[in-house]
């Protein structure tokens, strides 16, 4: 791997997240309907003043000519205004990024832990009860609806436990470590649930095609058991084909966890992105469609890098 | 399959047997997804008879039992929504929108990664640049934001809902089109099709398309698990389809807010997503192992 290679990647990138703009906007701006048609019932709101809103939102240009302002100002770092607030756009998605990043941060972390040994375990004890059980449950853990997961957890560990908050990123006014977990404990549980499930899945294949492999048997016959084979021999292929999936998984931590987050009413991206969703608040919707593009396309470069960092055979020249 | 035997899936089986044969044995071995299949037919004639059989249409009231949920009796095997109408009547008639709406979906959207795979794969240079950078560009747009901004901004009726859910989980099926007409294009049934005059379409047709129909058959059943899941999850943020017609998925958005008082409004939907979503997955899994036999 050389720095031109990741070079060329990144340009390539260009030419991409230009596209992706190119479609979002065409989708939110030729939408029937547009982000001032909460004033149109309002009588104390004249035409005049509807239309100096839109003046200075830029919303009376044609659409193409607001689409070139606005890459104008975006490859300048500027990412606009927020019509519903009068914010600007970046303030807004930085406010949210905190609860997101904690929220979605911790769900990969108890992911990767989980997901690892069972994977793991699943492929070393192949065939065996174990293995059907674990296969068993994350055919399940792929199909339960996240939204369903959230309230059966809010109804046992909220409404009949009563041992957590229902909701919530902390206690009005409290706010302590043991308080903020409390509240975290739900949301991370069911957003990890998915990912366990579909990464062991990965990590078990992987594992399985390393595990039938020459050089392992090599392992086994000059001595080595296996908890050194797998930890030392076997793992590092076996994480092979799960890169792209985690790197992808990760990447959408960006988007926020626009369910987890509504049904938890956790104060994060995914939340601001149905909020400005019910105010059609363009340059928002704009900016976090662009930020989660931006990290999945980022994510398949890094990916792709991961490859030949863990498979040396792999060169990109 | 009358272009090609499947070498590979000859070794296991006895040579005489054909290839839906031996895939049907190998389908039949996988217990799951026997089961699952059973299910989902099950599933599907008990939301289609239901309706007929139960006493009330989706939308009737019983203006005795409006304003809370009404707890589940003998009139009322599964309770009464806070509107005073029959909660399992809604749960079957949801269920008819929710397959259909999964079922459509699916197939829109194999048809279109199929068509764009196909031209891909078979055409290369110039349309394959195209059509895969495009495919780049909806695969890393995040997708539930995706779908959520397009339903929210076009509040679609029920036919354009599937359309949009078609519209935007077609890309893994072109990819996976894309690799095996590559491949298949440069076998020698294919030139000795082409040999005897075959040109474009019908070569894409007759003789490739029904070596691919295998993985296409199984990402048709994935699809069909994926678009039920988006269904239910944008009816369920209000996003999908709108009341009073109603899916599993907005059954559970308008259980939620009485979570507290009327938990069992809230089990049945779910349990029937989650039910027909892990059927499908296991359907898709015996497929695989029929269809795309590993040796």
């Amino acid at each position: 791997m050389n720095a031109g290679y990741v070079l060329r990647r990144l340009l390539g990138a260009i030419p991409l997240l230009f596209g992706i703009s190119l479609l979002l906007f065409a989708i939110i701006h030729l939408a029937p309907g547009g982000p001032l048609d909460v004033y149109a019932d309002n009588p104390s709101v004249s035409p005049a003043a509807l239309e100096q809103i839109r003046k200075a939102y830029g919303l009376d240009q044609p659409v193409p000519v607001q689409y070139v302002l606005w890459l104008k100002s975006m490859v300048l770092g500027d990412w606009g205004y927020s019509i519903r607030t009068g914010r600007p756009v970046l303030q807004e998605v930085t406010e949210r990024l905190g609860p997101t990043l904690e929220l979605g941060g911790l769900a990969m972390l108890l992911s990767l832990a989980i997901a690892l040994p069972l994977g793991t375990v699943s492929a070393a004890r192949r065939h065996s009860l174990l293995d059907h059980v674990l296969t068993f449950l994350s055919f399940a853990g792929i199909s339960l609806p996240v939204f369903w997961l959230a309230l059966l957890l809010q109804l046992l560990f909220s409404i009949a436990l009563g041992w957590l908050p229902s909701a919530g990123y902390q206690t009005i006014g409290g706010g302590s470590f043991g308080d903020r977990l409390a509240h975290i404990a739900m949301p991370a549980a069911v957003l990890s649930l998915a990912t366990i499930a579909s990464w062991s899945r990965y990590i078990r294949s992987g594992m399985v095609d390393v595990l039938n492999q020459d050089y392992i048997r090599t392992a086994y016959a000059k001595g080595l058991r296996e908890p050194g084979v797998i930890l030392h021999h076997a793992l590092r292929n076996a994480l092979i084909p799960a890169v792209t999936i985690i790197a992808l998984d990760l990447a959408s931590i960006i988007s926020g966890a626009v369910i987890t987050e509504t049904v938890f009413a956790w104060p994060g991206i995914g939340r601001l992105f149905i909020e400005s969703m019910d105010g059609r608040d363009y340059p928002v919707l704009m900016g976090l469609m662009m930020l989660g593009s931006l990290a999945i396309v980022l994510a398949n470069i890094a990916a792709d890098l991961a490859y030949a960092t863990l498979d040396p055979r792999i060169r990109y020249d | 399959m009358t272009d090609a035997a499947e070498p590979v899936a000859a070794m296991a089986e006895p040579a005489h047997r054909g290839y839906w044969s031996q895939a049907l044995r190998r389908f039949l071995r996988h217990r799951p997804a026997v089961a699952g299949l059973l299910f989902l037919l099950l599933l599907a004639g008990a939301v289609i008879v239901a309706p007929t059989v139960l006493p009330y249409a989706y939308d009737d009231q019983d203006f005795e039992l409006i304003g809370a949920p009404g707890e589940m009796t003998a009139a009322h095997w599964l309770g009464t929504d806070e509107l005073g109408r029959d909660a399992l009547t809604r749960l079957a008639y949801g269920g008819q929108v929710s397959l259909a709406v999964g079922l459509a979906s699916a197939i829109i959207a194999t048809v279109l990664g199929t068509l764009v795979g196909a031209l891909a794969g078979f055409y290369r240079g110039m349309v394959d640049s195209l059509l895969m950078r495009f495919t780049d560009v909806m695969l890393s747009i995040p997708p539930l934001p995706l779908v959520l901004l397009l339903s929210g901004l076009l509040r679609p009726s029920v036919p354009l809902l599937v359309a949009i859910i078609g519209a935007l989980i077609w890309m893994g099926t072109a990819r996976l089109v894309r690799s095996q007409f590559m491949a298949l294009r440069e076998r020698e049934f294919v030139e000795a099709a082409r040999a005897l005059g075959a040109r474009g379409p019908r070569l894409m047709l007759r003789h490739i398309l029904p070596n691919a129909i295998g993985p296409i058959t199984v990402s048709a059943t994935l699809a069909v698990g994926s678009s039920i899941m988006l269904e239910s999850a944008l009816s369920f943020l209000g996003f999908g389809v709108q009341p009073p017609v109603p899916t599993w998925g907005n059954l559970l958005n308008t259980a939620s807010p009485w979570l507290a008082t009327a938990p069992w409004l809230a089990i049945p939907p779910g349990l029937c997503i989650f039910c027909t979503v892990l059927a499908v997955n296991f359907v898709g899994d015996g497929l695989r192992d029929a269809m795309e036999p590993r040796g």
